[in-house]
């Protein structure tokens, strides 16, 4: 595993273009763009205030850069750096900002969600939409970029606005059967929108995209409910994870429960079959691998708080739709990996310290997490690995992403960030641990 | 029953000895009374006749001078039937007094008697009614117990049942506070976005010199498409809606697509298996018992099968068709189910004849004892092998023959050495065995001489004790006979003594069974026969010498005892023994 120099960055803001030919960081108030192969700076733009919020066109031509506390918005172009393009808010505020899917709309949402303001960088034309609603995750795009989801909340109702983002047409207006809609989400098909209530309500509606409603379901009532949902990348399962501390999955031709993932605290074989458990200490001797039954720290969250760190909060699939990785925030030390076709635990991946990010690497099941110190942790059916993160004055690994065809990762400290590239024969790496099944 | 005899002891009149009989009748309740009879009152006029009158005056006095009174009976003429009548009707009055305060004091004593068991009674009836109402508690005080069980146990399920609803309350309790203070939470928030709402709407009043917002771009770009933007029309819309519906129909297709397909996997698996299952029962039904269920059973299989195959070509999809084969796959398969079951039912049948029929063995076991043997003779050959080359090692040596010899020679030396050596034991042990078997003999022979002494001595001991049973035997009789019973009577105790002390000492018993007599004829009286015999305690206080006698005589008897070993001097102690006796009596 090769390690490049560390660069710095600022907020995080680090991001790959999407055909994965350049690597754009924000540094304060300027924006660098980098070749991925040679890390070589091919441009430097200047904003105006430090960046907030930075993103790529979908074409890989322009990049965004939004200062929130300005209400202002700067798109640089890659072809020709000197054209510039800001758009101003004004008195009225900026929030959020994002492109749209065909890379020439940006979509604003003002202070307050008052409205989302859909700028035309072709036409300078401006559309406005009402009523948006201020949630977890209230504007998706569908995959192929086709179709929008927006939800609104009118008259204290919730509503799911569809438009066709060729045009900005708006395809359908639904009301939805949720008490305060808390997030939307396409399949990745884009013929199923999953619609989920806030976590006082348990309840998660499938619907069609002609806006007819496929299904509801409810685990349980009056207890918290759902915390985070997941599609799988074949839009054959879709994951929730909520607040009793376990993971259900519905399958795309009933909608009905085909499993339920569990987190207990203590794992014994009797329980789940084929599965071992790794731990990775912080320790010099390599990574152990224990034998169940064993133990998960548990933290108690505050009972009298709000959001209480219980629960399932991420969950991700690997590109295959083979695994899945569940974080439940009570026990923040470990990372669960469940196997799809078996239906079973796979892993429990214990570190020493919470667990601050993991992503599944885009074409192979190999998932890489890090948790705030300097190592690097991966793991994969075949074996785990922990790498320290070769760098002078400690670099803290706080988060990390991979590159499109995940050939190499990103890892973000700080404000520095380094970039470790894997090996063509990863699997075959002498330092990598064989884990037996169970 | 109820003869009770009264001996009469004074035992020198022949007189006496012809009667004193009282008859009591074991009707009477009181043992106390005696009744007189007419009949024995001619038994008791028996007692005195006209020439015993001195003689029963004598017994008469004894008796009441035995009993206290005073009075003494003369007779009027010495050798006269008459009395004198003074003493006489003193001694009858007294007589009758006595017997009157007898009779008051008997009659006392049965009224205490009666009241004694009417009491008895009474507290009898007590207390069995007492144990009645103990039974009657105790059975009360069981019942209770068990009621209380039963009602503990109800407390525990209701306690338990308490407890599972106080959990429940707190259940919904920590619920209530979770989503309230979610609330609250959210309630917060709304509050504090509202506040800045209005917070930035005044500022906004105030400061109406905001500069519009503005887009400035360089210059406009192009689609990414490359493509001409265009109007928004009806047509356009009608297109999106269109282009949506072709969109979800596409992904219905292919969704049903890649669901036939499934379905006809899974169809083709049934089928298969179907066929399977057909093909595994169908040979197997015309070995298998009750073969005429099962032919039916396969013919209606085959007409199933070719009505299935037709129908097949013709609608699969058909849901008609689908029901038939999913019930046909499960009639199979409960007739496979039940097929092997019997199988299994018949395994463990014949597994039973093979347990008790043991020449019938099974295939495998036949084959693996097969093994095993031929394993084995591989063995002994391989052994007899090796075996055969050191034997021809052995004799295909290449010493010469002295020394051939001296080989075999030292290889057998020790064996000659040990073989001497327990030959030497063995003849020890014999010679020992021997001379234990001479003493054991000896033994013997003097145990069964001792013996039969003993046996010859003890019948005679016997005979004479019989034969001195009777009590008024003649003592000269029994005296001039060879005088070893009586010896034998006062020895008596000695010999038991003895008995214990040396039971081993065979001698002993010769020099007692040999006694000489030299008692003297005199015959002792009554107590000092008692006295002998031990029935009666020796007083002590009256007769010192007796005292000194019984000292002697029990010094004499341990003197005899212990110089009882040697054969000689026996004699002259059981002299001494009999000369102190005699002393006693006079």
């Amino acid at each position: 595993m090769n390690f490049s120099e560390l660069f710095k960055q600022s907020n995080q803001l680090c991001k790959v273009s999407p055909d994965g030919k350049y690597l754009a960081t924000c540094v304060q108030y300027r924006l660098v763009v980098r070749d991925v192969s040679t890390l070589q700076i091919l441009h430097l733009y200047t904003c105006l205030d430090q960046v907030s919020h930075m993103e790529w066109s979908s074409d890989s031509l322009f990049i965004l850069c939004a200062m929130y506390k300005r209400g202002l918005i700067q798109v640089w172009s890659l072809e020709q750096p000197d054209w510039h393009c800001k758009i101003d808010e004004g008195s009225i505020g900026l929030v959020s900002s994002r492109w749209s899917p065909d890379g020439r709309h940006i979509l604003n949402t003002t202070e307050f969600h008052l409205r989302v303001t859909v700028w035309s960088l072709c036409t300078k034309a401006v559309s406005y939409m009402k009523y948006p609603k201020a949630c977890q995750k209230g504007i998706d795009f569908s995959k192929d970029g086709g179709y929008m989801a927006l939800a609104e909340r009118r008259d204290c109702k919730d509503y799911v606005s569809i438009f066709v983002c060729e045009d900005w047409h708006l395809l359908r207006n639904f009301e939805t059967e949720t008490q305060d809609l808390s997030g939307l989400e396409w399949s990745p098909n884009g013929c199923v929108l999953a619609v989920w209530d806030s976590c006082l309500e348990y309840k998660v509606l499938l619907y069609s995209l002609d806006g007819r409603l496929l299904s509801t379901y409810s685990a349980y009532e009056w207890s918290l409910g759902v915390k985070c949902v997941s599609w799988s990348p074949s839009s054959q399962f879709l994951a929730i994870g909520s607040y009793d501390e376990k993971v259900r999955i519905l399958n795309h031709i009933t909608w009905g429960k085909i499993a339920q993932f569990e987190h207990p605290a203590s794992i014994d074989n009797t329980k789940a079959e084929g599965n071992f458990v790794l731990s990775v200490p912080e320790l010099p001797h390599p990574d152990e691998i224990c034998a169940p039954p064993i133990q998960i720290p548990v933290v108690k969250p505050d009972p009298d708080r709000a959001n209480p760190k219980i629960g399932v909060s991420v969950l991700a699939f690997s590109s295959d739709s083979r695994y899945l990785a569940s974080r439940n925030d009570n026990m923040a030390t470990a990372v669960w990996v469940w196997d799809m076709q078996k239906m079973s635990l796979e892993a429990v991946l214990e570190q020493t310290a919470a667990v601050r990010c993991f992503q599944w690497d885009p074409r192979h099941p190999r998932l890489a997490l890090c948790t705030g110190n300097s190592k690097l942790y991966l793991w994969s059916p075949r074996g785990c690995v922990s790498v320290q993160v070769p760098a002078e004055g400690g670099f803290q690994v706080q988060s990390l992403s991979w590159h499109c065809s995940g050939d190499f990762l990103i890892l973000l400290g700080k404000d520095q960030l380094c970039l470790c590239y894997m090996d063509a024969e990863q699997e075959e790496n002498t330092s990598c641990r064989h884990c037996e099944n169970v | 029953m109820g003869e009770r005899w009264t001996t009469e002891t004074s035992m020198e009149n022949n007189e006496i000895s012809r009667m004193s009989h009282v008859m009591m009748s074991p009707s009477r309740q009181s043992n106390l009374e005696l009744a007189y009879s007419l009949s024995t009152y001619s038994v008791i006029g028996a007692f005195c006749t006209e020439d015993n009158v001195p003689q029963c005056l004598l017994h008469i006095n004894q008796e009441l001078a035995s009993l206290g009174l005073p009075v003494c009976i003369e007779a009027s003429s010495p050798e006269g039937a008459n009395l004198n009548a003074v003493p006489v009707l003193n001694a009858v009055y007294e007589l009758l007094q006595i017997h009157r305060r007898d009779m008051c004091t008997l009659e006392e004593m049965e009224k205490e008697q009666m009241k004694k068991s009417s009491s008895l009674d009474l507290i009898q009836m007590t207390n069995s009614r007492l144990k009645d109402q103990l039974e009657l508690s105790i059975r009360e005080k069981s019942g209770l117990y068990e009621t209380e069980r039963q009602l503990q146990l109800k407390l525990k399920t209701l306690q338990r049942c308490l407890k599972g609803e106080k959990d429940e309350v707190q259940k919904l309790q920590s619920i209530i506070a979770s989503r309230a203070s979610q609330y609250s939470h959210d309630a917060k928030r709304k509050e504090r976005e509202a506040a800045k709402l209005k917070e930035r709407l005044s500022q906004l009043l105030i400061d109406r010199k905001d500069k519009k917002l503005a887009i400035d771009v360089l210059n406009n770009l192009g689609r990414s498409d490359g493509k001409r933007s265009q109007w928004r029309t009806t047509k356009a819309t009608a297109s999106h809606e269109g282009e949506m519906y072709k969109f979800l129909l596409c992904d219905y297709e292919e969704s049903q697509k890649s669901l036939v397909l499934e379905n006809a996997e899974l169809k083709k698996v049934l089928q298969q298996m179907k066929k399977e299952m057909m093909h595994i029962l169908s040979p197997c039904q015309p070995s298998s018992r009750g073969a005429t269920a099962d032919e039916e059973l396969a013919e209606s299989d085959e007409d199933e099968k070719t009505r299935d195959s037709s129908r097949d070509t013709l609608d699969q999809s058909c849901e008609h068709a689908r029901e038939q084969l999913t019930n046909s796959i499960r009639l199979q398969w409960r007739k496979l189910r039940n097929h092997v079951e019997k199988l299994d039912n018949q395994a463990s049948q014949v597994l039973h004849q093979m347990e008790s029929n043991k020449d019938m063995i099974p295939f495998e076991t036949h084959q693996d004892e097969m093994e095993r043997m031929r394993h084995e003779v591989q063995q002994c050959k391989e052994f007899i092998h090796a075996q055969q080359q050191l034997l021809q090692q052995q004799l295909s040596t290449s010493f010469d023959d002295e020394t051939a010899a001296l080989l075999y020679d030292c290889y057998t030396l020790e064996e000659k050495e040990r073989l001497k050596e327990e030959w030497r034991l063995f003849e020890e042990q014999k010679r020992n065995f021997e001379k234990e078997r001479r003493n054991f003999t000896e033994a013997a022979i003097r145990l069964g001489r001792e013996k039969q002494a003993f046996e010859e001595d003890r019948a005679a001991w016997f005979k004479n004790h019989f034969l001195n049973m009777t009590p008024f035997t003649n003592r000269r009789r029994c005296s001039s006979s060879d005088g070893q019973s009586s010896l034998s009577i006062i020895s008596e105790p000695e010999i038991r003594m003895s008995v214990k002390a040396h039971k081993a000492k065979a001698s002993t018993y010769t020099t007692f069974s040999t006694p000489k007599s030299s008692r003297s004829t005199a015959a002792p009286s009554t107590t000092d026969l008692y006295r002998t015999l031990r029935l009666i305690p020796d007083c002590s206080s009256s007769m010192h010498s007796n005292q000194v006698w019984q000292e002697s005589s029990t010094n004499g008897d341990e003197d005899i005892r212990i110089k009882s070993k040697s054969r000689g001097l026996h004699c002259s102690d059981l002299d001494i023994f009999a000369l102190g006796e005699d002393d006693s009596l006079t």
